[in-house]
Formats: C-alpha cells, sequence, structure tokens
C-alpha cells in the first residue's frame, strides 16, 4: 500500500465513524421526542380499577370504566349460559367457546371490553339478532358471550385481564 | 508578572465584597453540608430517604402538603425504592376521598399506590387558617423553590435558637438564624429521639433534619439520578464525536492552505 | 449570484427541478463560496439555527402535555417532570435552551459589531437579525410566564405594565394585553398562543436573513470584499460545514453540562412557588439575557423616560449601520474603535450585572453610567471616530495576510510597520 492510498483508508475511516457515530447519536436523541408520547407513568398507573358487582340482578349488567373505555359486566341468567354454549362453533366468524370467555366457577359472570372490534364503537346491549349486543356504527351483532356473529367486525370482543378478588368485587387489569 | 497577579487577587477580593453585601444583614449564610447527592455523579441515600420519608410522615405531614407526589413515586427507582409491598401498605395507610359513587356521594377508602398525597388541608386557605394565618408551603418542590436548596432547608430545621437580646417576637413567631429576616412561623419541630426510625438509627434532630431534607430534595428532583447518569454518557459521547469531528476537519481543511 | 448553472444528471431530477427548483437550491447551499479565513466567532450562525430547530421540537413536544390554565399550569409543568417518559429532560432542554439561544445570539451580534458586517452591503441582514432579537425577546418573554410560577407573574405583571406608561391610551393597552384587571388566566391563554406562533415567525425571518445574507456573500476577518469563487473561497459544504459541526458539538457540551447538572441554575428559585397574586417576591429579575435592558430601564426615575430609553437601546442599532461613518468593515484594521468595541462590551456586561443588583446607591449609579455610555457610543463615538480614526492598511485579498503568516491582527499590523 503507498503512502497516498493509507492516507485516504485513514481519511475514509475518521469520515465513515464521524457518520456513523452521529447517526447513533441523532438517533439517541430521537427516541425519547417519540417516547414521550407513550402513556406516561401516571397513566401506567391507573392500570387496575376495582369494581362492586354485588349489586348487579341476574340478567343484568353495568358498564364501568377501564383506562377509559367501557367494561361491561354482565350477569347472565341460566338461560342466558345455556344458550351461548348451545350455539355450533363452525357458525361462528371468530371460534371460541364461551367456558374461554368466563372464569371457571363464575359461568354466570362476563366481563369484557365493551368495545366492537370493527372501529371501536360502543354496542348497544339487548340489541340486535343474538340477544346480545348490536353495534350501531356498522352493524354488527354479538351474542350473550359477546362474540361476533354477523356484521364487519373481525373478531369477538375481547376480555380483559381481571380477577375475582371475593365474591362481589372484580379486579380489571 | 508578580505585581499583577497580587492586583488580581485584589481585583478578586473587591469583587466579592461589593456582592457580599447584597445578603441580607439579617440572615446567616446556609450550612455547607456534603450531600451525597451532590456532584456529577450523585445519587440519594436510599436508607436516609426511607428515614426521611418516615419524618415526613410523622412530623411534617400534619401541616405541609406534597401534592405532586404519588405513593406510587416512593417505589420508583432512583427514589426510597420501598418495595411494591410497602408501597402498597404506606398508600393503604392513608384514607383518600374519591367519588362520586353511583349515589352522588363522595366516599374514603384506603388509598392505593397511584393516588396523589394526601393534603393534611383541604384547601391553602383551611391550611393557613389552622396554622395561625402562615401557609405552610406545598414542599413537592420546596427545595427547588428555595435558594441555596437543601443547605438552607437544613440549615432552617436545625437553626431554631432563642432570640438574642432586644429581639421580642410576636406570639407563634420563632427565631431562627437561618431565615431570612429571622423570623419564621413553623415552632420548632424536632426534638432528640422524637421518633423511632424502623432501621433503629438514633433520631437526633441533626440525623432527622438530614434525611427529611434529603427526602425533600428527591422530591423535588426525582429524576436526579437518571439525569445524572444519562449526562455522563451523553458528555462522554460528545467529547468522542467532538474528536472525530475535529479530526474529519483538520484533513478537510489540510486541502487549503488555511489553519482552522 | 455567480453560481453556475445546475443541471441534474437524472432526466426524472431535471422534470422536477424544472417545475420546482429544489436540487438548484440545494447545489447552491452546497457550492456556495465562503470566504476561507472565516474564524470561529462566524460558526454562531449554525448554532443559533440549531438552536431555533431544538427549541421549536422540544416546545411542540411540551405543548402536547402542557395546560394553559393559571389552575393547571404549574401542576402541568410538574406532571411533565415527573410522570411523562423523558419530560425532564425535554424541559430542561427547553428552559436551558433558550439560555444557551441568548447565548449565541449575543456572541453573534457583537461579532458583527467587531468586524463590521452590518455595514453596506449587508444592512438588510442586519436589521433583519435585529427583529429576530426582538422576536427572541418576546417569546423568551411569553414562555418565562407559561410555568406560571411567582417569577412568571410577577415577570409578566412588570413587563405588561410597562405599556400603561404610554399617556392617554396606556391603560387600555394593557388592560387588552391581560384580557382582565390584572395577569390573569386569559392573559396566561393568550401568552401561550401566542409563544407557540412567535418561533415560527422567527423561522421565517431567519429563510429571509440567510437569503439576505447569499446576496453579497459572507463578511470576513478581513472584511473586504472578496472575488467569488477564488482562491480566497472554499465551497460551503464540506469545509464550512465540517467546521460548524465541529463548533456546534463544543457548544452542546456546554449546553448538556447545563441540562444535566445545573438545570435551574439560570433560572430562578422563586419560580418554583406557584404565582401568588397577593405576595410579590422581594426580588424579581428578569432571566439573565434581558438583565442590560432591565437596568436601562430602571436608571430612569422616570416611568415612560424609562420605557422609552430601553426600547430605544434596542431600536437605535436599527439605524447603526447609517451612525457608522468609517468606510473600513473590520475592526481589526481599526485601532481605536477596536478599543471602544471593548470598552462597549464591558460596559453591556456591567449594565447586565447592576441590572441583577438591587436598584440602588452605587448599583443605580453604575446604572446610570452604563446607560449614558451605551447611547454615547452609538450616537457620539462611532460616528466621531470613524471621521478620525486612522486606520491600518488594508491586505488586498485574504490570501495575502494569510500567506504572510496568519490572519493575527496584531501580527499583520506588525508587518504593515515593516513596511
Amino acid at each position: 500500500m503507498s503512502k497516498e492510498e493509507k492516507k485516504v483508508n485513514r481519511r475514509d475511516f475518521l469520515f465513515t465513524a464521524s457518520y456513523t457515530i452521529g447517526a447513533v447519536g441523532v438517533g439517541a436523541v430521537i427516541w425519547p421526542m417519540i417516547d414521550q408520547m407513550n402513556p406516561d407513568k401516571a397513566q401506567q398507573a391507573l392500570a387496575t380499577t376495582e369494581v362492586d358487582i354485588s349489586q348487579v340482578e341476574p340478567g343484568k349488567s353495568i358498564t364501568v370504566l377501564w383506562r377509559g373505555k367501557p367494561i361491561f359486566v354482565k350477569r347472565r341468567t341460566p338461560g342466558e349460559i345455556q344458550e351461548a354454549r348451545a350455539v355450533n362453533l363452525d357458525d361462528l366468524p371468530d371460534p371460541q367457546n364461551d367456558e374461554e370467555r368466563v372464569k371457571e366457577g363464575k359461568d354466570e359472570w362476563l366481563v369484557m371490553l365493551g368495545v366492537c372490534t370493527h372501529l371501536g364503537c360502543v354496542p348497544l346491549k339487548d340489541k340486535g339478532d343474538y340477544n346480545g349486543w348490536f353495534c350501531p356504527c356498522h352493524g354488527s351483532h354479538y351474542d350473550v358471550s359477546g362474540r361476533v356473529r354477523k356484521g364487519p367486525a373481525p373478531t369477538n370482543m375481547e376480555i380483559p385481564k381481571f380477577e375475582f378478588l371475593d365474591n362481589n368485587t372484580i379486579k380489571i387489569g | 508578572m508578580k505585581k499583577f497577579n497580587i492586583s488580581l487577587n485584589k481585583i478578586i477580593i473587591l469583587l466579592f465584597l461589593t456582592i457580599k453585601p447584597l445578603h441580607s444583614a439579617e440572615m446567616t449564610d446556609p450550612i455547607k453540608v456534603d450531600w451525597s447527592f451532590k456532584g456529577l455523579t450523585g445519587t440519594f441515600d436510599r436508607a436516609s430517604l426511607q428515614r426521611g420519608f418516615q419524618v415526613y410522615k410523622e412530623v411534617c405531614s400534619s401541616c405541609h402538603s406534597m401534592q405532586y407526589l404519588s405513593y406510587r413515586n416512593l417505589g420508583e427507582s432512583g427514589g426510597p425504592e420501598f418495595t411494591e409491598a410497602e408501597v402498597k401498605a404506606i398508600a393503604a395507610s392513608f384514607e383518600v376521598t374519591d367519588g362520586p359513587d353511583s349515589q352522588g356521594e363522595m366516599f374514603t377508602r384506603p388509598g392505593r399506590p397511584s393516588d396523589m398525597f394526601v393534603s393534611p388541608h383541604p384547601n391553602k386557605e383551611a391550611a393557613a387558617a389552622a396554622n395561625g394565618g402562615a401557609y405552610p408551603p406545598d414542599m413537592s418542590v420546596l427545595v427547588k423553590a428555595r435558594k441555596g436548596g437543601a443547605n438552607y432547608i437544613y440549615s432552617v430545621l436545625v437553626g431554631y435558637e432563642d432570640p438574642p437580646p432586644g429581639v421580642t417576637l410576636d406570639q407563634g413567631v420563632y427565631y431562627n438564624k437561618y431565615m431570612i429576616g429571622n423570623k419564621i412561623k413553623m415552632p420548632n419541630n424536632l426534638e432528640d429521639g422524637l421518633i423511632e426510625y424502623a432501621d433503629g438509627t438514633v433520631s437526633t434532630v441533626d440525623q432527622m433534619a438530614k434525611d427529611v431534607t434529603t427526602f425533600l430534595a428527591w422530591a423535588a428532583e426525582p429524576e436526579l439520578e437518571e439525569r445524572h447518569r444519562t449526562g455522563v454518557k451523553v458528555i462522554i459521547y460528545l467529547v468522542l464525536l467532538t474528536t472525530l469531528v475535529y479530526l474529519s476537519m483538520k484533513k478537510i481543511w489540510s486541502r487549503v492552505d488555511t489553519e482552522v | 449570484m455567480s453560481d453556475q448553472e445546475y443541471i441534474p444528471k437524472s432526466k426524472a431530477a431535471k422534470w422536477f427541478n424544472d417545475r420546482l427548483p429544489l436540487l438548484t437550491l440545494g447545489a447552491h447551499l452546497t457550492d456556495y463560496p465562503t470566504p476561507k479565513n472565516l474564524n470561529y466567532w462566524w460558526t454562531f450562525g449554525g448554532i443559533l439555527t440549531f438552536c431555533l430547530i431544538t427549541q421549536i421540537v422540544t416546545g411542540i413536544v411540551l405543548a402536547m402535555h402542557y395546560v394553559a390554565h393559571a389552575d393547571l399550569a404549574f401542576g402541568s409543568v410538574e406532571h411533565i417532570m415527573r410522570n411523562v417518559n423523558y419530560g425532564w429532560l425535554i424541559r430542561y432542554i427547553h428552559s436551558n435552551g433558550a439560555s444557551m439561544f441568548f447565548l449565541a445570539v449575543y456572541i453573534h451580534i457583537f461579532r458583527s459589531l467587531f468586524y463590521g458586517s452590518y455595514k453596506s452591503p449587508r444592512e438588510i441582514i442586519w436589521i433583519l437579525g435585529l427583529m429576530i432579537y426582538l422576536l427572541m425577546m418576546a417569546a423568551a418573554f411569553l414562555g418565562y410566564v407559561l410555568p406560571w410560577g411567582q417569577m412568571s407573574f410577577w415577570g409578566a405583571t412588570v413587563i405588561t405594565n410597562l405599556f400603561s406608561a404610554i399617556p392617554l391610551v396606556g391603560e387600555s393597552i394593557t388592560t387588552w394585553l391581560w384580557g382582565a384587571y390584572s395577569v390573569d388566566n386569559p392573559t396566561l391563554n393568550r401568552f401561550f398562543s401566542l409563544h407557540y406562533l412567535f418561533p415560527f415567525l422567527i423561522l421565517g425571518l431567519v429563510v429571509l436573513h440567510i437569503w439576505a445574507l447569499h446576496i453579497p456573500g459572507n463578511n470576513n476577518p478581513v472584511g473586504i470584499d472578496i472575488k467569488k469563487p477564488s482562491k480566497d473561497t472554499v465551497p460551503f459544504h464540506p469545509y464550512i460545514t465540517i467546521k460548524d459541526a465541529f463548533a456546534l458539538l463544543v457548544f452542546m457540551i456546554i449546553f448538556a453540562g447545563f441540562v444535566f447538572f445545573t438545570p435551574n441554575v439560570l433560572g430562578h428559585s422563586d419560580n418554583y412557588i406557584p404565582a401568588n397574586p397577593l405576595v410579590t417576591p422581594a426580588h424579581i429579575v428578569p432571566e439573565w439575557y434581558l438583565l442590560p435592558f432591565y437596568a436601562i430601564l430602571r436608571s430612569v426615575p422616570d416611568k415612560l423616560g424609562g420605557v422609552i430609553l430601553m426600547f430605544s437601546a434596542i431600536f437605535i442599532l436599527f439605524v447603526l449601520p447609517w451612525l457608522d461613518t468609517s468606510k473600513v468593515r473590520s475592526a481589526v484594521f481599526r485601532p481605536l474603535y477596536r478599543q471602544f468595541f471593548w470598552i462597549l462590551v464591558i460596559d453591556v456586561l456591567m449594565l447586565g450585572y447592576v441590572g441583577a443588583m438591587p436598584a440602588e446607591g452605587v448599583y443605580l449609579v453604575l446604572a446610570r453610567v452604563g446607560t449614558i455610555y451605551y447611547f454615547l457610543h452609538f450616537i457620539v463615538i462611532l460616528p466621531v471616530v470613524g471621521l478620525l480614526e486612522k486606520t491600518d492598511p488594508i491586505p488586498m485579498s485574504i490570501s495575502e495576510p494569510v500567506m504572510t503568516g496568519g490572519a493575527e491582527p496584531s501580527l499583520a499590523r506588525k508587518l504593515n510597520e515593516k513596511v
């Protein structure tokens, strides 16, 4: 390698190193600017809600707010549970057993995110062709298990993470 | 050269002399404490923070609010770092007003980590009324809100004295040599052995004052440790890149007959 | 411009460039012939561009979390500091960024004063620059009000009350500015709106400032006109870009030092006390970058007089190109002016110092002397010195002093003396 070439090589190395390290720095600066738009620490801390369900009569439901979204808590009658379990899974766009959507031994309690999986509207209760919910925005029908039966919604209404603290209290999130 | 040095010293001394009288005559300079959180890589003393929180909870919090802090902060890294269970227990030991419930009534419940620190008074006016007309300031950012910062807060806590002869004090006013004007409406609330520290440390006035000041310093700047850590990395990075760019610049400008 | 016509290589690029000549602009900026003898005082233009962009980006981010309401503003700032991801970092960059911005702009302005960059044919660049500076002060003041601490509130009260000095309509103007009968929630709300607007006005003026610069081209330490492009110039890229980058990085090290290790040292502790309309802080002072003007304001024992004098201190700079009678641009060749320049620097620093001190006793005397000297410099000294001064010989080209051993003014003068 001639002297001249060595010089050129060193120069190239310097420029490449400067550019590379400079780019890393720019990237490191961009991240905080993006991350600041994610939920902040106060929002993250509000991730759980406790709900008193002692006042809910069979066949009735309540709606509570969790992370700014409605949660449907429905206490189903034995008839409704039976109806939900009698459905042939092949008839469902998003096949799922009713058993998978409730806590074992607490079959009467359906706790789900009251948000239509199509584009995020809140479905109306006791409406639609399947005795469950009906979304007025674009006409999706849900059954008593909150599973989509008809309409543009691609999946069943979501079941959030929740647990029974005791017989009268559930903790969502 | 020597002559010049002497005159320079004189100038500097003169400058200081002109700056000196700015301090109010009726105020002693705060005591300088060698805090662990000082300096470029300073961090908080965890044990001191936890003790400081105890002092706040058992002494200060009966008058002073800390409305911008949340119980969850006590478990966050860079702070007292209580365990999750401890944070939950601390939060639960406070009664939090929540509501309205489905009947439209406000109700109280045990606190949760996500709750803000419970204030001793419902509002500023009530706080002033309960304290002889002097509003005990919110302590969330107190260390940043006082010239002299942590040193000043600490000095005031240990600076209570009998008034010198000739100084008369009104009812509910106390003499404190570090306070501006030397008069303070907060009584001296610390005395040796006042509280029983959970970790067995002897609770002298000095110890409690240091601990609670450390706690307040963290409360005002909960980001301090992360800030120091990030800062060191950023400076190292910038020095490295500056060196590279400097060498690149020298290379590029070597093609021209001008120095850079 | 003497730029050669730029012809894009690819057909698509040519098609685009014929319709919107962005590539021509890019080529112009890249090849822009720059005097090769620019020293580091000339890197502050690039540094200022960086400061403006930093302030705009961090400001937009902060506005996503800030609440412009008298009851919530202080708390929302604490929310940014405590809860928002990297909120503390972004806010400290923004608040210290304002100080760094002013530090850079003052160096930039004094560089122009030293090297005569405001003189013909660069008067418009100078005037645009002063407009940017005025808007910067307005934006900084408005921004300082937003955290709604004690200094915010009382700073806003004092500054808006300046307008009440105007005869007849003063009171009405002040009330109109407030939207209330004192500084209050409506004031905070409109200040937030304007604080968001001004940086974009500044950005527009910066474009004009640079445009106006690219017509005559850069001044330089020797202050002589140069043929471009020639032996005396280098293309902007990579020569000036790399030099600006280096200077910017050094600047950023200082900036980072403030942000990470002493983020509140340039601010005032009273601004961490929530605004209280019933209690004025014992000692109110503006941010450091406004202190010289504050000293001028307080040096006059008359309300209207003080306000007029303070604004005059800035507006006199607008006619500076016509007050300076010297034919020679750079102070390098003006031995007498050079001394007065440094006296002015000391005078302004002293005004800044006494601006931070109580307006009494020796400080008041110093403020008055400093104010008188400030105006004397521009109205009397500058025109007279220009006429009387015997300037040093000016080289024929940049290369001349450079080739005889460096652009160092003392060296150049020595050489001339020998001749």
